[in-house]
């Protein structure tokens, strides 16, 4: 039998509590429990329960039920704001026929058994949407059993209902605790009955989430809460010009402050980078800070602190003249270019970016052995930290144990754990836990970042307006190429290039390119990932070819580009629709229109804005249309929408990150500002969710198509053409 | 080193720290009480607002020598017992939270507008909160819940 670790975090039926380790060992269960979930073992994916395991498989429980009537659900995604503390479990107990009030929420802590555990690719739901449901409804069916047997009764007489199995003609009623032993020791049915999605009492429905009480009252615990016995913080500095190696410091003046504890020396490590630093610990995270700032440390940057954005950026518009590497072709580009009788050519920038989440990096780290260790964090994937700390530490995944707590913000940075390599060095290097927190200068200038993309476009059109010929041509420096150790020029070109050649557009003789540029920065994942700039050029160029063939840009997609149905089409008429797009508009108003479609789903925009005759304009109305087949929390998904636009619009006219002297030129919200409340624009939200087997996602689809929607409003308005982003909307 | 001498959500406290420390480092890890957030550490975002003497004020820049001079700081944790304030309804009843790290300085910069303002314009929220920062984009949701508050509050 297996013992499991598992990790209490906050919430039990609606009250509070602090994180507390509990062990639970399978093997004092038997009888006691009903565990069930998938096993792993090589090739199966077999339903197990605990009065089972004959076979040598470990058991993976996502649902606990126990004699004394707790019901615990495992939640493998963690929850950064997306929602997943309530839509994962939800997915079990609809099927299981439990309301959330009812059970706890655990989060699984890495354990190969539960497979892949990170929140990204907007996957979360849909990846788990049938298999979890399976779990629910498998218990289900074996506590019905239970209690047919109990009563000597047909099975079809009962139901469940609430945590109850109900006899029909009697009423009399059990609840599962009370079936657990007998149900325990049944096959597990591996092909359960799912429920109709006409009967959900939680999918699909605007179902409260048990994370939002706490978070309203400073109860939900973060990385940054965490506390064990013993621990110091950690202050860690570091030279925001990358590369930049310690020649040597004078910690002198930092160890005399009050509460300051040891000072080490030690490295960053960020995939294949490492980056020179000092650590001071201390009783406090004030006096850690303190003693940081009072550190004398001698630098050598030399070389390192040429790297600015204005050289870069005309780097890429020298290298956008070359031949790249051709990511898609069919028939003969160059050929019907040079035919087609209206030409089109345009040059779209877009910049580097900070995640800037509001919970700044942190982690808390101690080692409880040699080789072992122990890690709190606010984390996109613990399975990440156990990969991560295993290949730099050089100890074992199992010798690595997670405990995920809500995080304050994800966004892709929370995919890098070098945040938990750090608190694990120091923490050895020390001998005590560490908690270790960054700034927020930390956090803006350490990265990684959000690559910057250029992109030439070209179109020709027939001489009726109809596309003759179409490339998009990405110029970028590549995330890849910044973080591994060897080169992935396939994997690179493919991911520096997402969507532009699988949008629905019915565009002849296409040929994209993409053309690689080496960059001494980090760059990473940030929502929706290339898509979030690529998307910029390719709608807005779209739009650049209906007003060239003097179509409206709404009627040039749907009648010259989507000749044929599909989801795109379906997409773009619903925008037709709600945004009333053919009804006028107020002297100068504008509107425009985009959508994107990549590998996290769909989305789309009409977006309204007013004209302030030369003083800018001003965002009137954004009319979302998001495409995902299924829906489990429609109110969550309004929100995951006003938040891509939040962060979309940031973006696209926030001064972004630039780099002067080998650092970036922005350090804090002053000068890297986020959009506030009265920047906030209303969103209307509208949802296709007609069934089908595929499953969209809903975090990242929301950030492509809002920029060029934007942009092509503006344009609607003023007639002035946007080609680069940031843009003010106090100046266009 | 210095005795400061705290009132925080009504209970007196005794610390022995640098009088220059932030009054949020000192709620968070001498007292024990981690509500309020660390967003900054430069007063831009509002994640550590806490009420000196009512008014909604940012910790991350208040030295605990300053915050020593307060009547009663009041925290999140200090809102209500039973997360049932008008405001934290509000907040409950319109899934306002994301992520929720900003949502203590959030609700405690509404409560703060709120007792100032029982009927607040969109235009009076915007000033009152403008100072409040939210990276899931929570604002939409923020105002509606403001709003509803006050409904609840009259």
């Amino acid at each position: 039998m297996s013992e499991l670790l598992i990790s209490e975090l906050l919430v039990e039926n609606g009250k509070t509590r602090t994180s507390r380790r509990n062990f639970l060992k399978l093997s004092g269960l038997s009888g006691a429990a009903l565990v069930l979930g998938f096993s792993s073992g090589p090739g199966t994916k077999k339903l197990l329960a605990v009065g089972n395991v004959a076979e040598s498989f470990r058991l993976t429980p996502y649902i606990i039920i126990e004699k004394t009537g707790k019901i615990t659900l495992m939640n493998p995604k963690p929850d950064m704001g997306q929602g997943t503390f309530q839509s994962v479990p939800s997915l079990i107990a609809e099927e299981l026929e439990l309301s959330l009030d009812s059970v706890t929420i655990l989060q699984t802590g890495g354990e190969k058994e539960y497979g892949r555990q990170v929140s990204g690719g907007s996957s979360s739901v849909r990846g788990n949407y049938f298999a979890l449901r399976k779990v629910g409804a498998s218990a289900k069916e074996m506590l019905l059993t239970a209690a047919s047997t109990t009563w000597n009764v047909p099975v079809g007489d009962c139901y469940a209902e609430n945590g109850k199995i109900i006899h029909r003609p009697s009423g009399k009623s059990l609840g599962y605790h009370e079936l657990v032993e007998i149900a325990s020791k049944l096959d597990v049915p591996q092909d359960p009955k799912l429920k109709d999605p006409k009967d959900f009492k939680i999918l699909g429905k605007n179902y409260p989430r048990p994370d939002v009480p706490l978070k309203s009252s400073g109860r939900a615990i973060y990385g940054m809460d965490m506390e064990v016995p013993g621990m110091v913080y950690a202050s860690v500095e570091h030279n925001p010009v990358f590369g930049s190696k310690i020649i040597s410091y004078d910690d002198s003046d930092a160890a005399k402050i009050k509460g300051v504890q040891k000072i080490v020396r030690i490295q960053r490590t960020l995939g294949k980078n490492k980056y020179d630093a000092v650590a001071v610990t201390a009783d406090n995270y004030w006096a850690a800070h303190q003693g940081r700032l009072a550190l004398k440390i001698k630098w050598d940057s030399a070389g390192l602190d040429q790297f600015n954005s204005k050289d870069y950026e005309q780097s890429l518009r020298d290298l956008a003249k070359t031949e790249g590497t051709v990511v898609h072709t069919d028939g003969d580009f160059d050929k019907s270019f040079a035919d087609a009788p209206i030409k089109l050519e345009a040059f779209y920038e877009t910049p580097i970016v900070s995640h800037s989440p509001m919970e700044p990096m942190n982690c808390l780290v101690q080692w409880t052995g040699p080789d072992t260790v122990e890690v709190w964090a606010s984390v996109q994937g613990p399975d990440l930290i156990k990969g991560e700390l295993s290949r730099t530490l050089g100890i074992s995944r199992d010798n690595v144990t997670v405990h995920v707590l809500f995080s304050g913000g994800g966004f892709g940075r929370r995919l890098y754990p070098d945040f938990a390599n750090e608190a694990a060095v120091i923490s050895k290097a020390v001998n005590k836990p560490v908690k270790l927190i960054w700034t927020r200068e930390d956090d803006t200038q350490l990265g990684p970042f959000r690559p910057l993309t250029f992109s030439a476009m070209k179109a020709g059109l027939s001489s009726d307006g109809k596309p003759m010929a179409f490339q998009h041509k990405v110029i970028s420096p590549s995330m890849g190429a910044t973080m591994q150790e060897k080169r992935d020029e396939t994997g690179e070109s493919s991911s520096m290039t997402e969507g532009i050649s699988t949008q629905k557009y019915e565009l002849p003789n296409m040929k994209n390119e993409y053309v690689f540029s080496e960059i001494p920065i980090p760059l990473s994942a940030w929502r929706s990932v290339t898509s979030s700039t690529v998307a910029f050029a390719h709608e807005c160029f779209i739009d650049e070819m209906a007003v060239k063939a003097g179509k409206d840009p709404m009627a040039y997609r749907l009648e010259t580009l989507l000749t044929k149905d599909s989801d795109t089409k379906k997409l773009l008429i619903k925008l037709k629709e709600v945004s009333n797009w053919e009804k006028p508009l107020p002297k100068g108003w504008g509107r425009g229109v985009a959508q994107y479609e990549f590998f996290a789903g769909l989305s789309g925009y009409v977006i309204e804005v007013s004209s302030r005759k030369g003083d800018g304009v001003k965002i009137e109305k954004i009319y979302s249309v998001i495409d995902l087949g299924t829906v489990v929390n429609p109110d969550m998904v309004a929100l995951q929408i006003e938040g891509g636009v939040t962060m979309a619009l940031s973006a696209a006219t926030k001064n972004g990150i630039t780099f002067k002297n080998g650092q970036t030129e922005q350090t804090n919200f002053h000068n890297n500002p986020i959009i506030r409340i009265n920047e906030m624009p209303e969103v209307e939200v509208h949802i296709l969710a007609d069934g089908g087997p595929v499953i969209k996602g809903v975090g990242e689809p929301p950030i492509p198509p809002f920029a060029p929607a934007l942009a092509n409003a503006i344009f609607a308005a003023t007639g002035h053409r946007i080609r680069r982003m940031p843009f003010d909307l106090n100046k266009v | 080193m210095s005795s400061i001498n705290l009132m925080i959500n009504n209970k007196s406290y005794t610390i022995d720290v640098d009088p220059q420390m932030p009054l949020l480092w000192a709620l968070r890890d001498i007292i024990g009480l981690r509500g309020t957030k660390f967003g900054c550490g430069m007063s831009l975002c509002g994640a550590c607002t806490i009420h000196f003497d009512g008014v909604a004020m940012r910790s991350c820049t208040l030295p605990v020598s300053a915050a020593a001079g307060a009547k009663n700081i009041t925290t999140i944790e200090g809102i209500s017992e039973n997360i049932d304030h008008a405001v934290q309804k509000a907040w409950i009843e319109l899934q306002v939270p994301q992520c929720g790290y900003c949502q203590s300085g959030q609700i405690m910069s509404a409560v703060s507008l709120l007792k100032s303002n029982p009927s607040p314009s969109d235009a009076d929220i915007d000033s009152a909160m403008v100072g409040n920062l939210c990276r899931c984009g929570t604002y939409s949701r923020i105002r509606k819940a403001i709003h509803r508050a006050a409904e609840l509050m009259s």
